[in-house]
């Protein structure tokens, strides 16, 4: 992997600027973000700190007070979420949000509604169109269930699920949109230790797989500094700091944005010590 | 194949129940209460299946189908009593080139709404109640000139069949003026959020009524005698017609949830927001359900105003809105099987079986025995009679599981879209 910040390519996502106010609270304030193509990139910051905000912003969920977001230099703002998702930028929900009454096959079928290829009218009449699509959908959906090892549940219903395959599935249909750009908001959130490791290898996977760019909000300390290649961490809806996650893991502020003042200056004195001992 | 049989067996079980019920009425075994009662069950069908497309599969609170019920059922009433009190075809020609140019007109102020971007729901609408004025006074204009040749041409026809074709085209109609004012109204009201969905729906009925009531004053169709109600209206309705209306619902219905439309449908019941980050146009998949509800529910008046040849607007009074929605919830959210069943039983069941047993006088007790029936299904079982249960026509079939073949890639989604170009 090339290092971004001398990636002679052009941005993916590029974020200026962005502002968002609910009233007086500045949820998000001149928000700067740049992601290259086939990058990695955590988003982390203690609760509320605005960072699913960005999110919401990006998929045009919220409309920002201020700033630019340009996503292969086509400028977001204004569009609608479904138009935003059909350019190519799919994401994943912090508390799971399948369609949970419907089979694990049509929570993927439904990510290929944009592609379905046969109109109403086909539908009503069932006619050859109709029959050739639908056919060539679904096993385009089971496929891709494969890729997930999830075929032979094609049946179940979606909220009978386990916890981690719920997971999965949502991350699968997000793909199914077939996105260049992915957003994972907390996706090891409330994951037992073994699915945590699963996951992380399943992005890995994904992410070769596909060909991706993905974008992933994080709590667990350990998935970020695990796979991200960097990292930009916010408080109070500004970015305090960026960086790999060796730099970050070492910066001031971000360990008062998340352990307090205290933690911060012990921490210092900690390194101080340290360097003496050296 | 398993779903070839199933087809064969329902079209099967249809035709032996549209024969049976035929012959039963041709030989005077069925009453002509009961005949009533089963029209009155498939109409109630078609009405319920509509709601339950609004309300069951795409998770619209509605009390709007009532009013679009009344709309239809009037239009076409207006159709054929022109043909066959005043002997001409005024309706039918007029409300034809209604339905043409004001579809017309909605075309035209989609395109033009969909260059403006960011344009407001309130706007949109008034752009379109300005096109949907133009186009009807358009057609009332050029419909004048229209009326005496065509009816002439109908004239030529045998007047069995003329009139049998004038109230094919006026049902068809009733639907489709249905279906053009729950768009118009729904462009604003749809953006609302569930609840405040169903309250404004609920006004829309009652608005309906009320005009009703004044129909021979303030809406200038003396024929329809406002509230003293309207009479003469050819009783064409015959079991035949209503079976075939309703079985043609049911097959557009089924053909339709069996698509990705459908599931992007169903998808905007499950999770609006999910649907959204799915590329699904919301707005959009509310609107078309919406409308072709309510385009069921104006097939659905049409014929029923033709079962009785009377018509009252007390009959479309917003208390009785609640009967789709009984039959809806009763017979399962989300079940076509349940509704058909439910609508049939409330018919048969509560309209008819009710009224004979209950001694004379105590025919209300039906109104005591209706919120019972539904405060104890509510509590036993919440997801109603047939839940999400389907009969085997009706029901989707899982796909055969796939088999992974060995040493072969399956192609990447993301790297070719299943069609470019639409």
């Amino acid at each position: 992997m090339t290092t971004p910040s001398t990636a002679p390519t052009k941005a993916l996502l590029e974020i200026k600027g962005l502002t968002k106010e609910f009233g007086g609270l500045k949820a998000v304030n001149n928000f700067d973000m740049d992601i290259y193509p086939g990058e990695l990139v955590g988003l982390i910051g203690p609760n509320g700190a605005g960072k699913t905000t960005v999110f919401n912003l990006i998929t045009g969920i919220y409309v920002p007070t201020a700033g630019v977001i340009r996503f292969r230099d086509t400028k977001l703002i204004g569009f609608q979420p479904h138009e935003i998702t059909q350019m190519g930028i799919a994401r994943t929900f912090q508390n799971i949000r399948l369609f949970p009454n419907l089979t694990v096959l049509d929570n993927v079928r439904i990510a290929y509604h944009i592609h379905a290829g046969y109109g109403m009218f086909d539908a009503i009449v069932h006619n050859k169109n109709y029959d050739r699509h639908e056919k060539a959908l679904t096993e385009r959906a089971q496929e891709f269930l494969s890729v997930f090892n999830m075929h032979t549940r094609q049946g179940e219903i979606a909220k009978n699920l386990p916890y981690g395959e719920q997971r999965r599935l949502e991350i699968a249909r997000a793909l199914a949109a077939s996105p260049q750009l992915l957003l994972l908001d907390e996706p090891a959130a409330g994951m037992n230790p073994k699915e945590v490791v699963e996951l992380m290898d399943l992005i890995h996977f994904i992410r070769e797989r596909f060909n991706l760019t993905i974008l992933l909000i994080e709590h667990q300390m350990r998935v970020v500094m695990g796979i991200c290649e960097r990292i930009t961490v916010m408080d109070f809806g500004e970015v305090i700091a960026r960086g790999t996650p060796e730099a970050i893991q070492n910066d001031e502020k971000v360990i008062e944005a998340y352990l307090g003042r205290g933690a911060a200056a012990l921490s210092q004195r900690l390194r101080e010590k340290r360097s003496h001992v050296a | 194949m398993n779903t070839q049989r199933s087809t064969l067996i329902f079209w099967l079980v249809f035709l032996g129940f549209l024969i049976l019920i035929q012959a039963l009425i041709g030989t005077g075994l069925l009453s002509n209460f009961w005949a009533t009662l089963l029209k009155i069950g498939a109409v109630m069908s078609i009405v319920s299946i509509g709601l339950n497309l609004i309300y069951g599969f795409n998770g619209q609170f509605s009390l709007g189908q009532w009013g679009f019920y009344a709309i239809g059922a009037y239009t076409a009433a207006d159709i054929t009593y022109r043909w066959t009190q005043l002997h001409n075809a005024s309706g039918l020609v007029v409300v034809l080139l209604v339905v043409l140019l004001v579809s017309l007109a909605f075309f035209l102020v989609a395109k033009i709404v969909s260059r403006l971007r960011g344009l407001d729901a309130l706007s949109a609408f008034t752009l379109y109640l300005i096109g949907l004025l133009i186009a009807a006074i358009l057609a009332v204009m050029v419909g004048k000139g229209l009326i005496a040749p065509i009816t002439n041409i109908l004239n030529l026809l045998p007047a069995e069949w003329a009139i049998q074709i004038v109230f094919f085209l006026a049902v068809i109609l009733g639907g489709c003026i249905a279906a053009e004012i729950s768009y118009i109204f729904g462009l604003p009201v749809l953006t609302l959020g569930s609840d405040y969905f169903g309250i404004a729906t609920l006004g829309f009925t009652i608005i309906v009524k009320v005009l009703l009531d004044n129909s021979d004053t303030l809406l200038g169709f003396t024929e329809m005698k406002g509230a003293r109600g309207m009479v003469g209206i050819p009783k064409l309705t015959s079991w035949i017609w209503v079976a075939v209306f309703l079985i043609a619902v049911l097959v557009v219905t089924r053909n339709l949830l069996h698509s990705s439309h459908g599931r992007a449908m169903i998808s905007v019941r499950e999770d609006e927001i999910a649907a959204k980050a799915m590329g699904i146009n919301v707005a959009q998949q509310k609107t078309i359900t919406f409308v072709l509800g309510s385009f069921f529910a104006g097939l659905a008046g049409a014929l029923y105003a033709h079962v009785n040849g009377f018509l009252h607007p007390n009959t479309f009074n917003f208390i009785k809105s609640f009967d789709p929605m009984i039959i809806v919830v009763f017979g399962g959210l989300g079940s076509v099987s349940g509704t058909v069943v439910a609508a049939f039983t409330w018919a048969l069941v509560l309209e008819g079986l009710l009224r004979l047993v209950l001694p004379q006088g105590f025919e209300t007790w039906r109104f005591v025995v209706y919120p019972l029936l539904l405060l104890i299904m509510m509590l036993l079982r919440p997801q109603g009679l047939f839940g999400a249960f389907e009969f085997p026509y009706l029901r989707q079939v899982l796909p055969r599981p796939f088999q992974p073949r060995e040493l072969h890639q399956p192609p990447s989604p993301a790297d070719e879209p299943l069609n470019n170009g639409a």
